[in-house]
Parts: C-alpha cells; structure tokens; sequence
C-alpha cells in the first residue's frame, strides 16, 4: 500500500516534469524563427478549410484515401498539382478553387514539402529500434 | 449503499449514455458510408463527399465515448460517496450544452464547415462550449468528493482523466496563434502532443470507470485500494504524459521527443507483462461471472486490451513504426482500441447502469447473446481485414518501384469489402446488444410519466432526485 503522501508525491513529480517538459517545447520548437509569406498561410487556412486532410496525409498523419502530399510539390511538381487542384478525380471533389487559392495551396504545399522528407524509404534503422534519416 | 443508489429514474447522467448509444449508432452508420466511399469511387461525392463523411464519424463515435465516459463517471461517483451529486443543474447544462454542441458541429460538417484538423475536425469556435461545458464537470466533480483523503484509485483516474481531458484539449488549440501554426514541423509537434495525451485521459475517465464496476461486481473494495492498481494507474499517468511521441517517429522534430517516447512506451510491457500472468485468474472468474451481462463486455475488453497493447508496444518501437506508420495498421490499432477497448468497457458500464429493469430481460437474451457473439467476431474479422490492407500499403511504401497509387489501392480492393462487410456485421451485433438496454430506459421513462406519484412505493429503492 501507498500511503496517502507518497501518492501525492508521486503525482506531484510526474505533474511537475509534464509541465516543465511543455512548457520547454513551446518555448523552444523544433523549428524556429521563420515567418512565413502570406500566400502560405492563405494556402494553409484552405487546406483546413476544404478539410484535405481527411483524404491526405502529412508525414503520415491523415487520412487514406488518397496519397501521402508531404512531397509532392518536389516529387510532381506544380503544373501536375494544378491539375488536380483545378479538376479533382473520381474521387477527390472538384473544389471549384479560384487561381488565387490555388496559387495559395501551392505556396503551401512547396513550403511543406521543403521542411523534410516524408518517405520511410530515406530512413536508416538501427539495431536498438531507433531511425535515423 | 450502492443499490440504494442506483435508482430508476432516467437521471441525466443516464441520459448522457443512451445520447452516447445513439452517436455510437449513426456514428457507425457514418462509418459505412465512408466504408462505401472507399469501395465505389465517387459515391455520394456531390452532396457528402468523404471529407465531410469522415468528420461526421469521428466525432459522432469520440463523442459517444465522450459522453459515455462523462455519465458512468458521474453515476458512479454518486454511487461511491452515497451522496448525491454537489449541483444536478450543472450537470443538466452541461448536457445540454454537449448535446447542442455535437448537433451544430454535425451540421457544420454537412454544410462543409471545417476547422479541418484530427480528430475535432469541426470549427474552432466550437471548441468553447464544449471547453466551458467541460470546466462545469470538472466544477461539479471536485465539489462532489468532498473528502480528498484514502480515496479508492478510481477516484484518482476520473480527476486525473478530467484535468487532462480539459488541459490537451485547449493546448490542440495552440495552433490558432500564428507561433504555433507557421511551420509545419512545429505545428504537427504540438498537435499530436495534444491528441496523444487526450486518448490518454479519456482513458483515465473510462478504466476508472470500470475498476469501480470490476469491485462492485467482486463485491470487493480490496482492489481498487492495492499498490499493484496504483501501480498501474501511476504507469498509465506516465505514459499519458510522455510516450505520445510514437505518433510523430518520422517527423522531423526533436530526436528527445522520440527517445523520451520510444522509452516511456516500452513501460507499457509491465502492463501486458501483468495481464499474462493474471490470465489464469481472469478465465477463472470470466467462467464464474460470465452470466453478469456487464461482466461480458469487461471480459470481451480484456481480451482486446492484450491484442492492443500487444499492436501498440510493437509501434512505439520506431523501427517498427517506420512501416506501419500511415498504413491501414494505424487504423486497425485505433479501432481495436477505440470499439474493442473503449466501446466495450463503455458497454460494460452502460450494461450495469443502464440495465436496472424496467422490464423483463429474459425475453431479449437470446437477442443479446446474438449481438455480442457478432460484435466480437466481426470485430475481430475487421482488425484482420485492416492489418492485412496495412501490410500490402507498407510493402509498397517501402518498395524501391512504386506502382501508383491508384494501382496500390486497388490492390487493397478484397480487403476493403472485408472491411465494409465486417462492419456492417459489427453495427447489427451492436444494435442487437443495445436495443434491449434503449427499450429497457423507455419503459421506466414512460413508468416513470404514468406512475409518478406511486413511484416510491414501487420501487422502494429509488431515491427521488438523484442525479
Ligand atoms: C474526398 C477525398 C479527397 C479530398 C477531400 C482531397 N483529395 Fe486530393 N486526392 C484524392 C485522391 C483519391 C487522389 C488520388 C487520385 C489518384 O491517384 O487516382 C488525390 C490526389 C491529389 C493530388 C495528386 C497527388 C499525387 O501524388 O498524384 C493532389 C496534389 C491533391 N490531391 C491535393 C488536394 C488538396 C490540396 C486538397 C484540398 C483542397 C485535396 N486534394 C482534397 C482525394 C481527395
């Protein structure tokens, strides 16, 4: 049995490092210190907007019905993205964007795909169950 | 004190269960018609379009575990003080406002209304009724335990489930600063800090939930006192707390993260280690107690309990995660997790709660013996048919020529209708099991217009008022 005060102790540690551990990451982001061009924030609010993530996904975070659009501004390029930004497919709806949002979701998706790669292909694994890009 | 309490009425802690049954029916419904989506390319693409169906069942389904965690919680905070709860008009608000914040969020998704993010993938401004309604539960909750001291370690979990619940649910809103939002990177990092944590809590509210049924069903407060459940509620806590880095293994953000995760995770062994060796005991009471109906649904969610955890501690390994992430794999894990543990223990609770007859229940057993026989295999059949579409996207992803994707879905064709079919077995085998209990509740409703006044007298035990 725990008596009434080792238990609070130990919540009390556990509560302390979570909040020293949250705070330290919002004080110090993985990445710091970009702005970003309006055009990408524009592209990032239709990205919500149109809920693209519940077909797509980021880093292998969203949905599964169609590809993964990490990279695919350097993979395809931006005429083949247009493509389907202005059509849609069997699948994908036709959004009916204007050129200014597409433009937007462009910017977007170019500023994405340069914060990394997304592929578990250009991961090395390690024998004690780490990776490594 | 506990029968005494567990009275007939239709309280609105009851009410937040059966509202909950309802959202885990259409939620499922949802579920097929995306199921459908994935089957026939294009269907119902010009009116509800997958990015609309996918919201409208996610939420519908997190808000029946949502709901249901919130009502079995309250009823059985009031069972374990034997008093009645600090503020009934509280809990009747914030009813009320979960009820009308789910239908305008439902709605909003119809009309392609989206905040456009995993899970809450409804507009942000939405987020405030459920936050504030959520702060008059936590209000109500502390008011109503009075005493802090030598409590049983449920009432450890409901707290711990409810603070958390509140604090990951207001951080996945950082992103509406721009600081937050800018990069991508940095975005995705706190986000799925956020949700990683958030599962974790309303973990706390529903494993609390059913540790206060496993003693009253053993008859036993023994348990819920011990060292080994505090123990494992202190082991939970800490992983709620820092392993949900395994979400994020191949985004480029702080290796600590990942190796804080990778290790904090691998904790969890000690708790599948726990249910090996307790499995002697636990076939040994399933035998003796699997008459209970409620008792069914614990034992159905121990059995899943071990195949999840087993599933998960496999991806909190990176080395493993870099295949299985952004495969169907992620998804058999959810589901094992959110229906075979989550829903299961829920009905659990539900069963026990809601169960109090109003009418016979012998003439629907054979009913519910159909249901949760089908619940459970179809269950199963779906996890597989998931895992086997996982394995073949993985092996494409990893492939050095990539056939297109289109090609690879196609490919995952045969698992998907498993899939659909599955599913749609596993909606009729939860129908099967929660009519009964519906119709059971509208039978003491109605009893309950019609026979006001003799009420007391028939029921001896009801206690007028509870809430
Ligand atoms: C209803 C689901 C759905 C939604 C919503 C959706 N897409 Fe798609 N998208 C698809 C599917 C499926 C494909 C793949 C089509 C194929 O390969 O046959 C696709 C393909 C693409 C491609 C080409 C990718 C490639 O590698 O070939 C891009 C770019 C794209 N979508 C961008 C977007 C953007 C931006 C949005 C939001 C404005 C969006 N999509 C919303 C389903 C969707």
């Amino acid at each position: 049995m725990f008596s009434e005060r080792q238990k609070i102790i130990i919540v009390t540690i556990l509560v302390t490092i979570f909040t020293v551990y949250s705070i330290s990451l919002y004080l110090s982001l993985p990445v710091k210190g970009k702005t970003v061009a309006p055009a990408v924030s524009k592209g990032k609010t239709l990205w919500q907007q149109y809920n693209c993530n519940a077909c797509h996904q980021v880093y292998g975070l969203g949905g599964y019905l169609g590809p993964d659009l990490t990279n695919v501004f350097s993979l395809k390029g931006p005429a083949y993205i247009k493509a389907f930004l202005k059509n849609g497919t069997a699948t994908m709806p036709n959004f009916h964007l204007k050129e200014q949002e597409i433009n937007s979701l462009l910017a977007y998706l170019q500023n994405m795909d340069a914060t990394g790669k997304a592929d578990p292909r250009t991961f090395l694994i390690s024998n004690d169950g780490t990776i490594k890009q | 004190m506990m029968e005494l309490l567990n009275s007939k009425q239709v309280t609105t802690p009851k009410l937040f269960i059966i509202a909950g049954l309802l959202l885990l029916v259409t939620g499922m419904l949802w579920g097929l018609t995306g199921g459908l989506q994935y089957l026939v390319p294009g269907f119902l693409k010009q009116y509800l379009s997958f990015e609309k169906v996918r919201p409208l069942h996610v939420s519908s389904v997190v808000f029946w575990i949502i709901f249901a965690a919130m009502g079995g919680a309250l009823t059985y905070l009031q069972q374990h003080t034997g008093r009645k709860i600090y503020s009934p008009l509280l809990i009747r608000i914030q009813f009320g406002v979960f009820i009308f914040s789910i239908m305008v969020i439902l709605i909003s998704y119809c009309a392609g209304v989206f905040g456009g993010r995993e899970y809450w993938e409804f507009h942000p401004l939405l987020a405030l009724p459920i936050a504030l309604a959520w702060v008059l539960f936590l209000v109500n909750f502390i008011r109503s335990i009075g005493s802090f001291k030598k409590q049983p370690v449920y009432v450890w979990m409901w707290l711990t489930g409810i603070v958390f619940f509140l604090f990951t649910f207001l951080e996945s809103y950082l992103w509406i600063f721009p600081y937050f939002r800018n990069n991508v990177v940095n975005d995705m990092t706190v986000q799925w800090k956020s949700y990683g944590s958030m599962v974790g809590s309303w973990n706390m509210l529903i494993y609390g939930s059913s540790i206060y049924l496993m003693d009253k069903i053993s008859n036993s407060k023994t348990g819920s006192h011990s060292k080994i459940a505090f123990i494992l509620y202190f082991t939970g806590l800490f992983n709620l707390m820092f392993n949900w880095g395994h979400h994020i293994y191949t985004l480029p953000t702080h290796a600590y993260i990942k190796h804080i995760s990778y290790a904090v995770s691998m904790t969890e062994l000690f708790i599948l280690g726990r249910i090996i060796f307790k499995w002697g005991a636990t076939l040994a009471t399933a035998k003796k107690q699997f008459h209970k109906l409620s008792y069914r649904f614990l034992a159905a969610a121990d059995a899943w309990i071990f195949l999840t955890l087993l599933l998960a501690i496999a991806m909190s390994i990176p080395a493993v995660n870099v295949y299985t992430h952004g495969t169907h794999i992620t998804v058999a894990h959810t589901m094992g997790a959110t229906i075979g543990i989550n829903s299961f223990l829920l009905l659990a609770i539900a069963f026990d709660i809601l169960n109090d007859t109003c009418q016979p229940f012998e003439p629907y057993k054979k009913i519910f013996n159909r249901g949760y026989w089908l619940a459970n295999v179809s269950l199963l059949i779906f996890w597989i048919s998931l895992v086997s579409a996982g394995i073949i996207k993985a092996k494409w992803q990893m492939s050095e020529q990539r056939i297109p994707f289109s090609s690879m879905m196609l490919q995952l064709r045969p698992y998907f209708i498993l899939f659909f079919v599955s599913g749609l077995l596993l909606l009729m085998g939860f129908i099967l099991v929660i009519y009964p209990l519906v119709k059971n509740q509208l039978a003491c409703y109605f009893k309950k217009k019609t026979k006001e006044n003799k009420q007391i007298l028939f029921y001896p035990s009801a206690v007028p008022g509870t809430e």
